[in-house]
């Protein structure tokens, strides 16, 4: 009894801890502009400080926000699904075929993922201009995908070697071809792991800033992150907060949506039952 | 329905090293085959072999009129039980069952009627939506079965289906398989290192030692002629006795006293100096039992070390010394089968009415006429009944 409440006390204070931030920008997102320049300390908004669903509506109706909302969906989007075909065949290969150079692979994509995001950005920046990619959706999604695939690699080829090879041998001998083996038996065992690997991917797309800020100059790629940063409402000299963090709240949101559809597709244990009991 | 010829097939890997050494076994159509051996004989390598999963180093495989070398396994129309069943946990059970028709593209209609067969077959009808991971092992062997029987395939292969049940369920399955296997009418190759499933399943059964194919024959022939002495040690349970004799006249010599031999046995073995014996557990009695029943043969007094009562039968255990000779020669063979190298004893079988307690000195009467004897340098059965003993690879032209 005495370990729950120390268990309850302990979650409490971490889940303060990590959720105030987030519990803040959203009362902020619900106060005035003026509320905020003048103060207000209040987790509440203060008497005739609201703003009620104000700031989210101008928000919304700002076109450069729209914009940028869509660009970070589609980059995102398409940068997870090309990460994941790519990670998924090549991680298959590392788990089921001898090669050589397969160590080698392994290991430049680990320090692929280990390289330092900025130092890329000057190179990328020159020849991007150069080859007509800068601020260009697929000026963003390939570097994106050259910094997910490595993990998404690493993630897919663990899962891929804890599916027996019998499954593949079976579907063989049952008449499949090492193509229908694969599509049939061995991506549907994987699947937690593709997910997995779809999902640090969309995160890691979803928040990069630095791409984002560096590599565009208007609203033809600009992502989220980078967009909100150049909001600027009508006084340049006074940041509008409210609508910051109106734009905030609504950039998280399909986070949110991605992860719960994602995470009913992450059931533990999918292979259990495949071979021996 | 087709018969399976492998003739001298080789299998070597990077190392040079051949799992599958030259083995050419001819299986008609219809039989069911066993391949039997200890860990590491390469029975496993030579089914695989049949079915596809491994490259033939050399030799030919031919299923059918088709030499099959270089065909994917889903070009040989074969199934294949695996050791671990190997099914789809992501399908139901019905889906299991009627993958191999999906993936040949079946209509439906004629789907769903030879799924709900197979099924009705062996009795899955009722678990058809469930998933692998919510059935017991008997079921997902059944499930595995059911896979294999749907698609009318040319042959079954089965590689130790049996060895992840329970001694109970393994044996009820045992009697499932040689069930479906006569319905069926199906060729059938079946590896497993357990005897009794050797013994109990088989038409013919190939014993298999390190890649080499030591003897292919009925389970009666490998039982009462065993080519040499790894064969008369792999079957039989308790195993052959193995004891250093020499033949004098038309006595064999054993540790314990003389027996008298039948004279072609004696005259094959004479003049070889140091043999070793083998004589199974059951063809020893109680003396006194065996002068009741008015069996004739030697008999001989040995101090008795243990003895256990089974109730049908009795075991009495006589420990003995050998040669240092034999005693290498047994302790590779031991090695050979994957046993430990145990004291050497003499393991009798004795009715179960008889009175030898332990630690008495026993009157002990042994079958002269059923005892084998071989070579101890090349193991050889000197006495084998040629034409009872199935083939011998190396020593197909009888000795007359």
């Amino acid at each position: 009894m005495k370990n729950r409440i120390g268990l309850v006390v302990g979650c409490l204070l971490i889940m303060v801890w990590c959720l105030l931030p987030v519990a803040w920008i959203i009362s902020l997102s619900f106060k005035s502009e003026a509320a905020i320049t003048n103060g207000s300390p209040g987790f509440f908004p203060s008497d005739g400080g609201g703003a009620g669903w104000a700031n989210y509506q101008a928000v919304w109706e700002n076109d450069q926000f729209r914009r940028a909302i869509l660009n970070s969906i589609g980059i995102s989007l398409i940068a997870t699904l090309l990460s994941v075909i790519v990670a998924t065949l090549a991680a298959y290969a590392i788990a089921r075929l001898e090669f050589r150079g397969k160590k080698a692979v392994l290991t430049i994509a680990l320090a692929i993922a280990m390289f330092p995001v900025v130092s890329l950005v000057g190179p990328l920046f020159d020849m991007w201009r150069a080859v007509g990619l800068y601020d260009t959706w697929p000026g963003l999604i390939i570097p994106y995908m050259s910094f997910t695939l490595p993990l998404a690699i690493w993630t897919l080829s663990a899962f891929f070697r804890e599916i027996p090879w019998e499954m593949e041998q079976a579907a063989q001998v049952d008449g499949a071809t090492s193509w229908q083996a694969f599509r049939k038996v061995i991506v549907p065992l994987a699947a937690p792991g593709v997910f997995t690997a779809a999902i640090l991917t969309f995160f890691f797309a979803w928040n990069d800033f630095v791409f984002g800020i560096s590599l565009t100059s208007t609203e033809n790629a600009r992502p989220i992150p980078a967009s909100l940063s150049f909001f600027v409402g009508s006084d340049p000299f006074n940041r509008p907060a409210s609508l910051l963090a109106a734009g905030a709240v609504i950039a998280t949101i399909p986070i949110i949506v991605i992860v719960l559809i994602f995470q009913r597709k992450i059931v533990a244990g999918l292979t259990s039952g495949a071979v021996k009991g | 329905m087709a018969a399976i010829t492998m003739k001298n097939i080789v299998k070597k890997y990077g190392d040079g090293f051949p799992a599958v050494n030259d083995v050419s076994i001819d299986i008609a159509d219809g039989e069911f085959m066993i391949l039997v051996g200890p860990s590491g004989c390469g029975k496993s390598t030579l089914l695989r072999m049949i079915v596809g999963l491994e490259d033939i180093t050399s030799g030919d495989m031919i299923i059918g009129d088709r030499r099959v070398n270089d065909l994917a396994p889903r070009e040989r129309n074969l199934a294949m039980v695996f050791q671990n069943y190997a099914l789809y946990p992501h399908l139901t059970v019905y889906e299991n069952i009627a993958f191999p028709l999906r993936l040949a593209k079946k209509p439906d209609a004629e789907v769903d009627k030879l799924v709900r067969e197979a099924a009705e077959t062996l009795e899955l009808g009722e678990h058809l939506e469930r998933k692998p991971g919510n059935l017991s092992g008997g079921q997902r062997q059944r499930v595995a079965m059911g896979r294999a029987i749907v698609r009318q395939a040319d042959a079954f292969l089965f590689d130790e289906p049996l060895s992840n049940l329970d001694a109970k369920l393994r044996g009820q399955m045992r009697t499932e398989i040689a069930r479906l296997q006569k319905r069926l009418g199906i060729t059938t190759v079946y590896v497993t290192h357990d005897q009794t499933e050797a013994m109990t399943l088989g038409d013919r059964v190939a014993v298999l030692k390190r890649g080499v194919l030591q003897q292919l024959a009925t389970p009666r022939e490998l039982y009462e002629n065993p080519g040499n002495l790894f064969v008369a040690g792999f079957i039989g349970s308790p195993p052959m006795n193995f004891l250093p004799a020499t033949v004098e006249g038309g006595q064999v010599r054993l540790p314990f006293g003389s027996v008298e031999i039948p004279a072609d046995k004696a005259e094959r073995a004479a003049g070889r100096g140091l043999l070793i014996a083998g004589i199974r557990p059951e063809h020893f009695e109680d003396a006194s039992l065996a002068a009741a029943e008015g069996r004739t043969g030697s008999t001989f007094r040995a101090k008795v070390e243990v003895v256990e009562w089974l109730g049908n039968e009795t075991y009495a255990y006589i420990p003995f010394e050998s040669p240092d000779e034999v005693k290498a020669q047994l302790q590779q063979l031991e090695k050979d089968l994957d046993g430990e190298a145990m004291r050497t004893q003499l393991v009798v079988s004795l009715d179960g009415a008889s009175r030898i307690t332990e630690g008495q000195e026993a009157e002990i009467w042994v079958d002269g006429r059923r005892i084998h004897l071989f070579d101890p340098a090349t193991g050889e059965n000197l006495t084998v009944d040629h034409a009872h003993a199935g083939r011998i690879p190396g020593a197909e032209v009888p000795a007359s």
